[in-house]
């Protein structure tokens, strides 16, 4: 339950505070929900790895679809050398969820040293 | 216990961050660049995205609404005029505005601001220019002219509105890209981008080269390969017209023939110039020759090919006037189109109107130079020129009275001679250039055209104008120096005042037609007039495409539109209809071996159309650069690295003209090779590129010339590659691998106007836009869009698809 509470509280601040704040904002979400809700250090860093895949991964797809991936087609040429949108939404994905899991590592290792 | 692992994780934490956030240990950053809600996936524009919007800005006087068509074309409707422009300018911005700082930039001689030292060599040939010294004359003259003045301060106010407004998310893509912000605009950049577009379109001369080929060859040689006229040419004024003489009568110095003409030196310097096929078609056809009997107007100016596009297309309208057309992205008004009485278009005039002068400097200091037998004191200006990531670098220019140095010590140009020169050019004198567009926009009959177009001083060009009353015209305007023969064609001395430009050509003294009895006018960058014109005009003037579009409109009757389309979509290729009887006639076939005769069969039952599958297109042009080697690579061996080189029409008219053309021999044997051992020679040379370019699967022409249009940055993912298409650099379709028809409009101007138009790029300069690049299929296809003036009442048409509105 805890962790479900912290998925999803991580990805709705996360997407709230991005609405306003720099990217790297999340990191601060992830770092104070791991903070709050105490869980296990790997059920935090999964908990914010999660979350931000979840929300980056659906967001992009999202944007893309709607897009008919005419960007990502382009961008994925110059950032990844090939033509693959799938492949960049992943990348996306996988650079929230890797920030925040460790953000979300830091903060439950900052709870259990009160 | 907990404090180890806490620190070392929150380290990787920011860690992470940091790199993900900077270009530090990544290449980019590719955290904020790939962040969902503020990174480059906020230009992944919806399919279904809805440009409507209501609008409030202070500035405006009254109400303006803008209809966007299914195009995305805006039709903007004001009730203030110069509300006008401010909306202009914020959708300018709006779509085009990462394109329009970066013109500007560059034409300021700012790009290493943004692309670091590599750009350092331009900035400063630019600077040197005067690129800058000039556009701040022309911001004067702005200030100078009311009218203009409140057009550009509301245009500046417009694009401003926009950048004000522009949240981090919603920056174009090359901002976040490229790692910057856009900055405020200001009628200095406006001022900006016409220079750029003066550089790019009266910034051509070939000083060095021609004094270096004035130098190498003896007068004889020199007048062969550089003739004066051509024997094919076609003037825009026709021959014959009669011309009053010279009002304005230049004297060459006495010294001309010693110290200019004889003068041997050479000047090896390497400039960054402009594409010297920067041309274009104009032509008005009148109701006498129409179908509908209303006059037909068509142009199609040939530039640089690139995305986003240098035009936006838009419809202007307020209680003074309704134009529709090709708007400049960066300044104000329409500049290629028609309102509701006429319609109007450019060629490049392609005058020299820039030349260099030897200045002598008393010393290393630069402060005085030797001018009229006394040491005059040089005005230095210092460009401060920043550098990304470097400590800015301080360029001093010293300006004589010719115009600023731009070679010298500091900057050599890749010069080893050790000289001085300084530039005179048009584009530093001042002229309110603008006030033509917006009068043409507002042009309601020929006399409003004529006095619209006499404020064109720089870049000049060849106005042609159309109007419902059914007059037709085309005036070869410009601002020109009136110049000695020759003067100009080389660098001049800069000792003594001799040498300068002593005046202008009259404006009533402008070469022009109206309503012509032959039922058009017509212009293709050709010379304008023949020699009877009392004043100098040069020598740089390409006559081919000229020829063939009036040999097509004298012979045609009933004219319709797309007759018109047609002949402007034209891959006829004249040059090719003149120079390949000379090889079929001159070809040695006896000596070719099976796989030439496959090759040469092929040349020989081509139609001269520069289709994009046709091989014999391919085969001509290859054979062609051959024959040239094989001409003249005997004669240049020798020659200085910097040396002017025939056109290719020098070389085409020489041998149909005389089949003993002193070049044909090599010089390097002991037998005197004939034209047919020439042409001979080169077919054989060429099929070992012909061979490999077919073995490549590239021998259709499209394949081979493999016309392209590129994003401003050159990257790929942003580009158009690999184009199906055909045409080239003598027919009137003149695309190239990279340059051609950047706009084509056909206007028939019956009581209801019926216009097409199109050019290779989309309106939205978003590549993550459907709206980026969805014409350039339809121009590869030579079709057309039809340009819809819309009327007041049609607000419920169902091409509109969204609305926005301004107001106060």
């Amino acid at each position: 339950m805890k962790f479900l509470i912290s998925l999803i509280l991580t990805a709705a601040l996360s997407f709230a505070i991005c609405l306003y704040c720099p990217w790297w904002s999340i990191a601060i979400v992830a770092f104070l929900v791991a903070a709050l809700i105490p869980q296990k250090p790997f059920v935090s860093f999964l908990t914010g790895f999660l979350a931000l895949f979840i929300l980056w991964f659906s967001l992009t797809l999202y944007i893309s679809n709607s897009n008919e991936h005419i960007l990502a087609h382009k961008v994925s040429m110059i950032i990844l050398k090939q033509d693959n949108p799938f492949a960049l939404i992943l990348m996306t994905a996988g650079i929230g969820s890797i920030v925040a899991g460790f953000a979300a590592l830091a903060g439950s290792f900052a709870r259990k040293t009160k | 216990m907990r404090i180890l692992p806490f620190v070392i994780t929150s380290a990787i934490t920011v860690g992470l961050i940091v790199s993900l956030n900077t270009n530090l240990l990544l290449p980019a950053p590719l955290g904020s660049l790939l962040s969902p809600q503020q990174g480059i996936w906020q230009n992944a524009e919806d399919d279904n995205y809805n440009f409507s919007a209501d609008l409030k800005f202070p500035q405006l006087k009254g109400k303006v609404n803008v209809y966007l068509d299914d195009r995305l074309v805006p039709h903007v409707f004001a009730e203030k005029e110069n509300d006008v422009y401010f909306v202009q300018g914020y959708l300018h911005a709006k779509f085009r505005l990462w394109q329009m700082e970066l013109q500007t930039l560059a034409a300021a001689g700012r790009a290493s601001e943004i692309i670091g030292d590599k750009a350092l060599a331009h900035d400063r040939e630019f600077r040197r220019l005067g690129m800058v010294y000039a556009a701040e004359i022309s911001e004067k003259e702005i200030e100078k002219d009311p009218v203009i003045k409140g057009e550009c301060d509301s245009y500046t106010a417009g694009v401003n509105a926009y950048i004000n407004n522009l949240t981090e998310s919603e920056l174009p893509i090359e901002y976040k890209l490229l790692g910057y912000k856009p900055e405020q605009w200001n009628n200095l950049k406006t001022a900006l981008f016409l220079k750029y577009m003066s550089y790019d379109l009266s910034g051509h001369e070939d000083d060095f080269e021609m004094t270096n080929a004035k130098s190498f060859f003896s007068p004889d040689d020199f007048d062969k390969l550089f003739p004066l006229v051509q024997d094919s040419l076609d003037p825009i004024i026709p021959k014959g017209t009669v011309f009053d003489s010279a009002k304005v009568k230049p004297i060459a110095p006495p010294n001309v023939d010693s110290v200019y003409f004889g003068n041997k030196d050479l000047a090896d310097v390497q400039e960054e110039k402009p594409d010297r096929d920067n041309g274009s078609n104009n032509w008005a056809v009148s109701g006498s020759k129409t179908r509908s009997g209303a006059p037909i107007l068509c142009n199609d100016p040939h530039l640089g090919l690139n995305l986003p596009s240098l035009w936006f297309e838009m419809q202007l309208s307020t209680p003074t006037f309704n134009a529709y057309g090709a708007t400049f992205p960066g300044a104000p008004g329409v500049v290629i189109g028609f309102n509701d009485s006429a319609a109007f278009g450019f060629t490049n005039g392609g005058r020299d109107v820039r030349d260099y002068y030897e200045i002598k400097f008393k010393d290393a200091t630069r402060k005085e130079y030797w001018f009229d037998s006394a040491w005059k004191q040089t005005d230095f200006r210092v460009e401060v020129i920043k550098i990304k990531d470097r400590p800015d670098y301080l360029d001093t220019v010293a300006y004589t009275v010719f115009g600023p140095v731009m070679y010298d010590k500091s900057f050599t140009g890749g010069r080893t001679n050790g000289k001085n020169y300084a530039v005179r050019w048009k584009a530093h004198d001042p002229s309110d250039d603008l006030r033509a567009f917006n009068m043409l926009d507002h042009a309601n009959n020929y006399a409003d055209y004529n006095a619209a177009v006499t404020n064109l001083h720089n870049p000049g060009q060849n106005c042609v104008f159309a109007c419902k009353s059914g007059d037709i015209a085309m005036r070869a305007q410009g601002e020109f120096p009136a110049k000695w023969k020759g003067q100009g064609d080389f660098v001049m001395p800069g000792v003594d005042s001799s040498y300068m430009w002593q005046g202008m050509i009259p404006q009533d003294e402008t070469p022009f037609q109206y309503n012509p009895a032959r039922g058009f006018v017509s212009s293709a960058n050709q010379k304008p007039t023949d020699s009877t014109y009392p004043y100098y005009l040069g020598r740089d003037y390409p006559e081919y495409r000229g020829l063939y579009i009036n040999r097509k409109l004298t012979a045609m009757n009933d004219i319709t539109v797309q007759d018109m389309m047609d002949l402007q979509t034209s891959e006829y290729d004249v040059f090719a209809e003149m120079a390949v009887p000379v090889f079929l006639k001159n070809m040695q076939e006896d000596m070719l071996s099976e796989k030439e005769e496959k090759y040469y069969s092929i040349l020989k039952y081509w139609n001269y159309t520069d289709d994009a599958n046709s091989k014999g297109a391919t085969i001509f042009n290859i054979l062609w650069k051959e024959f040239t080697k094989v001409v003249y690579d005997d004669e240049y061996a020798d020659a200085p690295k910097i040396i002017m080189h025939p056109f290719e029409s020098t070389l085409l008219e020489s041998v149909l003209r005389d089949s003993t053309y002193k070049f044909l021999d090599n010089i390097n044997t002991d037998r005197v090779e004939t034209l047919s051992d020439d042409v001979t020679d080169a077919f054989e040379k060429a099929v070992v590129e012909i061979e490999k370019t077919d073995k490549a699967g590239k021998l259709e022409w499209a394949k081979y010339k493999d016309t392209h249009v590129s994003h401003l940055t050159k990257l790929e993912a942003f580009s158009s590659l690999h184009l199906p298409v055909g045409g080239g650099t003598y027919c009137v379709n003149a695309i190239k691998a990279d340059h051609g028809p950047s706009w084509r409009m056909v206007v028939s101007l019956k009581p209801q106007t019926e216009a097409y138009g199109i050019y290779p790029g989309g309106q939205s300069g978003n590549p993550g836009s459907k709206y980026y690049d969805d014409y350039i299929n339809k121009w590869v296809e030579g079709k057309y869009n039809i340009l819809w003036m819309m009327a007041k009442g049609e607000e419920k048409d169902q091409r509109i698809k969204w609305k926005m509105s301004f107001s106060n």
